[in-house]
């Protein structure tokens, strides 16, 4: 399969920095918090075979007390609103809470909406935040290393859990 | 010498046992043309989790505190009691029965800390790991016994120096056992047709689901666990019933030799089950026990064959 | 010293005190406490002295016989005859009654006030005496006596709660059931008896040569019957789990543990010693009842969500896997193989003991659980562990050791019982070889299953968070009754650990029971430790193994916690729950957890489903008020055997009130005169 050459640069760049902040292994737990799917179809795109974000040590679990970074999609309806914070709970420290789409930015194309919250951050702290309505996969794994350049050590607890 | 040896075999299943998942994590991703995840990944994350701090739920009690040493500990034990590479390490532990019996009482543990969390999914893993577990190990041990029979003694460290491989009338209740004992190794190991180990969603989880609420280090504990269990059926499934290449003696070429032929062996077992998971469906629950009757069946078949 | 000890006044004196303890209770009956305290303390002192008496018997290897008779009942006589195996019982009674009275002293406080404490504390030295006497008679009447009064004094107890209508028709089943079994006892000894020409066991036994083998075959089978009904095999079960349950906790404890093994004592006594030699078929027709009790017994177990009866078919399991080891012992002395015989015996004698030990230990753990609650159901427990943490780690204890897994005592007689069957395996030829191999699968599902069982029972009870709101507001248990759950938690893991010491000695025992010799020696003890079977077959150390499972495991938790990342953090939260509030109804139950189990055996069970719907309109039916689904299991047995012979009595009843007994005094005039004249005709014949 062809590949972008892009591609492969940013993934060995990603590498490193989960070498260097995740010894290796950067688990994320992804939450949909209300939105509208397209964000999902990115990122189910990465592990697809394509993208193959596996082979950079990231992966996908099926729990929040697995991860280390929680990927939030969505405008935080109303209803969503408690579930994540009990996620963001749920996770053991460091982690690194992602913002992942307009949405979930500042509640995108919904804001204002009686039923939304107008943004992940207005719930719990967020890290870091990705845009795009939706994100193309090979945007979200260049936030990513954008994000993990950043962080320059593994993220230390905020608040108390 | 003998000091040194027994240092490797305590060691050996702890440190190779990763491995084995990665390779076969690595050999699924291949076959979905994919690159997938580096052989060492397994490493990394357990160690990644070694470092992360911990969330208990405040329902949990110290069954689900201490259930991941026990877990991990009682494959330790077992690890040390099998004929990793030579037939010369042998104590009282390698008993077939006590084996059996102490891989029992880690899957109790297990089940117990899956329980204790009070979440819905937990309770249902540990109800169906023990329904399978249940009926499994009668398959089990009627499997080995078998091999226990052929070579007179039931101390599967020594086992493979009583059978003499090749010899006509041995082969076919070692192929039925071996066959019987294939299936009881996927049972026990949670691994296709029963269960899907890389599986997300919590309604089909079996093993997985039990460890849900687990993190930091009892997370890897108990995943640590989960590998040495499948390198622990690994090594039964081609040691006690395709002993070639294991060293009767403890010169040193012998013991490479047999290091080399067992990991060999080993490999080839991942290999099948990396082949397997890609290409057959999971079963439905209630059609396991079909798969086990056939395995018992077969060491049924393959006792009676022995005598 | 040791003479002192082992001699009968010892014995007399423990009867005495369990005497002392039962009359003085009623006299003091005015005051609740004191008649407790003095009933308990009396026997407490009376068990240390029967377990004193007993073990040093055991010690000295002597042989206790003494006999009284009278002019007056020429056939009745005061006979005992204590050698190893009665010996052996008497231990195991004791232990369990010494700590079953210590539990008592405070599980009986919950009585006070509501029924007569002097009465129950009266029934329940009643009891333990007649059971130590039951192991010890050697006499067909004295032991039918002393059979009736342990039958009627556990009657009585079972029926002591008798507030609950159910607990008297449990205790009127029981009643029932073990008159039936009594009724067969009798039958056989009357057979003995016009063959032998007494009722003594040691003149029976002198006799057996004589008596033709057709006579020995209907008293095996009456005996089997008989003992069968109390020792709770499958199909005779059936006033087991309804009796067991109903009984105080520290009486369910004893009747449990000890009780129903004087039913297996009398079948080892009469198969294995008096009735010698023994038929092949024998042994085979044990195997099989043995089969079908253990894999019946797990399985209902399962099905079960009040926690004693689900305790009580446990008991059955533990009966039918004690048979398994006496079936092959008949099999092997049949077949001539004494050695293995031997092995089978010690194997049954020990699984005997353990499960006193810890079958006592979780009626106990569970008596508390039910005074902390006020009920049985399991549905309704939850969280307990945190509650009441000793009475949750006795019950683990005891469901580790019940589970057969190491490093506790119920492994090491399951393995004993496993290599007893595998030899069976190896040595035998080809029809026996098979039986053995199915028998070998149904001990190793049965135990398989009773792991599952017992993840179920502790989990759901002890695990979680409560579910009502008794179970939110448990409370541990007084320290006596802690004390005598430790007791019997420490025992289970002393025996497992010096299991290899137990075995030498019950070896020594099964020998002398099957007057085999020193030769027939299978199993050997080397180096202090390691159990060998039939020259390394199979080898196990028990302290190693122990020593492993704790090292290992702290080992691992020392090098994680301080070797490894120590600045590590660990917080508690809530159980991560999906954004959903996790009720208690969301937790998993006794019964969803068994359901995958009982759908896999629905051959054997025979589940039953119902669904009903309440409409709050019942007219459209759209909006329901309530659903609710019952699961349960369908009595095979009951359905299939008690029912149609139930409804033959009543036919029978029918017939001879409408046929025969019609009010016509004419034709009752006429029945007596057949009466007499079938009489007179008996008279000329004879």
């Amino acid at each position: 399969m062809q590949q972008l050459p892009e591609l492969e640069v940013i993934g060995s760049a990603l590498q490193d920095n989960v070498r260097r902040l995740f010894k290796g292994s950067l688990a994320i737990r992804q939450i949909d918090t209300g939105s509208d799917n397209a964000t999902e179809q990115e990122l189910a795109a990465l592990t697809n075979a394509y993208y193959d974000i596996e082979r950079f040590g990231i992966h996908f679990v099926p729990s929040p007390r697995h991860a280390d970074m929680l990927l939030v999609t969505g405008p935080v309806t109303r209803n969503m609103a408690e579930a994540l914070k009990r996620a963001y709970d749920a996770t053991p420290h460091p982690k690194l809470v992602v913002a992942v789409g307009d949405d979930a930015i500042d509640g995108g194309i919904y804001k204002g909406s009686y039923a939304v919250l107008d943004g992940v951050s207005q719930v719990i702290p967020v890290d870091y935040q990705i845009a795009g309505d939706p994100p193309s996969p090979l945007v979200i794994m260049q936030s990513l290393l954008a994000i993990l350049d950043g962080a320059k050590k593994a993220p230390k607890q905020k608040g108390q859990s | 010498m003998s000091y040194l040896l027994w240092i490797i075999q305590i060691m050996f299943v702890p440190l190779v046992a990763p491995l084995g998942v990665g390779l076969i994590n690595s050999l699924k991703a291949r076959i979905q043309k994919r690159r997938g995840a580096s052989l060492l990944q397994p490493y990394r994350n357990l160690w990644k989790l070694f470092y992360k701090d911990e969330v208990i739920s405040r329902d949990a009690s110290f069954i689900f505190r201490f259930a991941p040493f026990i877990a991990m500990g009682v494959t330790i034990i077992v690890g040390a009691c099998l004929p990793i590479f030579t037939s010369t390490l042998s104590t009282p532990m390698s008993d077939l029965l006590a084996v059996v019996y102490t891989l029992a009482l880690g899957t109790f543990f297990m089940a117990l800390a899956g329980m204790d969390s009070g979440s819905a999914f937990g309770g249902s893993g540990s109800s169906r790991e023990m329904t399978i577990s249940a009926i499994v190990e009668a398959s089990f041990i009627s499997s080995i016994l078998t091999v226990a029979f052929l070579s007179g003694t039931t101390n599967i460290a020594v086992m493979s120096a009583g059978l003499s491989p090749g010899s006509g009338n041995f082969l076919i209740p070692i192929v039925l056992a071996f066959a019987a004992f294939c299936i009881v190794l996927l049972a026990e190991t949670s691994r296709y047709p029963f269960d899907n180990p890389d599986t997300h969603l919590e309604l089909t989880m079996i093993h997985e689901s039990m460890l849900l609420e687990f993190s930091g280090k009892r997370l890897a504990l108990m995943e640590w666990a989960a590998a040495n269990r499948l390198l622990i059926f690994s090594i039964l499934a081609v040691n006690l019933f395709f002993p070639i290449g294991i060293a009767h003696d403890q010169a040193v070429l012998s013991v490479l030799l047999g290091i080399s032929s067992t990991l060999l062996k080993v490999a080839i077992v991942y290999i099948v089950l990396a082949v397997l998971e890609s290409t057959i469906a999971k079963y439905r629950f209630f059609r396991l026990p079909d798969l086990l009757l056939v395995a018992f069946v077969l060491n049924v078949v393959a006792i009676g064959l022995v005598l | 010293m040791m003479s002192a000890l082992a001699s009968p006044t010892m014995l007399i004196a423990a009867m005495a005190l369990f005497g002392i303890g039962g009359v003085g209770a009623v006299l003091l009956r005015k005051s609740d406490r004191l008649a407790n305290y003095w009933s308990s303390a009396f026997a407490l002192f009376g068990s240390v002295t029967a377990l004193v008496f007993a073990v040093s018997m055991l010690a000295s290897g002597q042989t206790f016989v003494a006999q009284t008779t009278s002019d007056s009942f020429p056939l009745l006589s005061f006979a005992l005859n204590i050698d190893r195996l009665a010996a052996f019982f008497l231990v195991t009674i004791s232990i369990v009654t010494f700590f079953c009275s210590l539990y008592g002293i405070g599980y009986i406080k919950q009585y006070y006030g509501r029924y007569n404490i002097g009465y129950l504390g009266f029934l329940y030295n009643l009891f333990i005496v007649a059971m130590l006497l039951v192991v010890t008679s050697s006499n067909g009447i004295f032991f039918l006596i002393v059979w009736e009064i342990m039958s009627l004094a556990s009657y009585f107890l079972v029926a002591y709660d008798r507030h609950d209508p159910e607990n008297v028709k449990a205790g009127f089943l029981y009643l029932v059931m073990t008159h039936i079994g009594t009724a067969f006892i009798l039958l056989a000894f009357i057979l003995l008896y016009v063959h032998t020409g007494s009722f003594d066991f040691t003149v029976i036994q002198a006799a057996m040569p004589t008596v033709p083998a057709h006579i020995k075959d209907s008293v095996f089978l009456l005996a089997l019957i008989g003992f069968g009904v109390k020792a709770g095999i499958i199909p005779l079960h059936i006033w087991l789990p309804a009796a067991h349950p109903a009984a105080p906790s520290h009486v369910s404890a004893i009747m449990s543990g000890v009780m129903i093994k004087t039913g297996i004592y009398m079948m080892i006594r009469l198969f294995l010693d008096v009735l010698q030699p023994a038929p092949l078929w024998w042994g085979i027709v044990v195997l099989v009842i043995a089969v079908a009790s253990c894999v019946l017994g797990v399985l209902y177990a399962l099905t079960e969500h009040d926690i004693k009866r689900l305790l009580a078919y446990h008991s059955i399991e533990n009966i039918g896997i004690i048979l398994l080891g006496v079936g092959s012992a008949l099999v092997f002395s049949a077949l001539g193989m004494s050695g293995l015989a031997v092995l089978a015996l010690t194997a049954a004698l020990f699984h005997t003991l353990n499960h006193a030990i810890f079958k006592s230990l979780l009626f106990l753990s569970a008596g508390s659980v039910i005074h902390a609650t006020g009920t049985r159901n399991m549905e309704k427990y939850g969280g307990l562990i945190k509650l009441m943490p000793a009475t949750g780690l006795f019950f683990l204890v005891g469901s580790i050791a019940i589970s057969a897994l190491p490093p506790l005592n119920g492994f090491f007689s399951e393995w004993l019982t496993f290599q007893a069957l595998f030899q069976g395996i190896a040595q035998t030829d080809f029809y026996i070889k098979w039986l053995f191999i199915g028998v070998t699968a149904a001990l190793a599902l049965t135990s398989g299953l009773a792991v599952a069982c017992f993840v179920k029972a502790f989990g759901v009870t002890f695990l979680a968070r409560p579910r009502s709101q008794r179970a939110e507001k448990a409370h541990e248990a007084s320290a006596v009754m802690i004390a005598g759950m430790a007791g019997l938690a420490v025992l289970c893991v002393a025996v497992g650990v010096g299991s290899s010491w137990i075995i030498a000695q019950l070896q020594t025992i099964a020998q002398g029971v099957l007057s085999a010799g020193d030769h027939a020696t299978l199993v050997t003890v080397t180096s202090g430790h390691i159990l060998s079977i039939a020259e390394g077959f199979a080898t196990v150390s028990a302290p190693l193994l122990s020593l492993l499972l704790i090292a290992v495991p702290l080992v691992v938790w020392t090098i994680t916690r301080f070797g490894i990342n120590r600045s590590q953090r660990v917080t508690t939260g809530r159980t991560w729950d999906g954004g959903t509030d996790l009720t208690s109804r969301m937790e998993i139950t006794s019964t969803g957890f068994a359901r995958s189990i009982i759908l896999i055996f629905r051959g054997l069970l025979k589940p039953s489903l119902q669904h009903s719907v309440e409409y709050e309109d019942a007219a459209s039916r759209l909006i329901p008020r309530s659903r609710s689904v019952t699961l349960s299991v369908q009595d095979v047995y009951r359905r299939y055997l008690y029912r149609p012979v139930f409804i033959g009595f009543i036919h029978l009843s029918h017939w001879i009130k409408n046929g025969i007994q019609n009010g016509n005094i004419n034709a009752y005039i006429l029945y007596i005169l057949v009466v007499l004249l079938v009489m007179l005709g008996l008279v000329g014949v004879w």
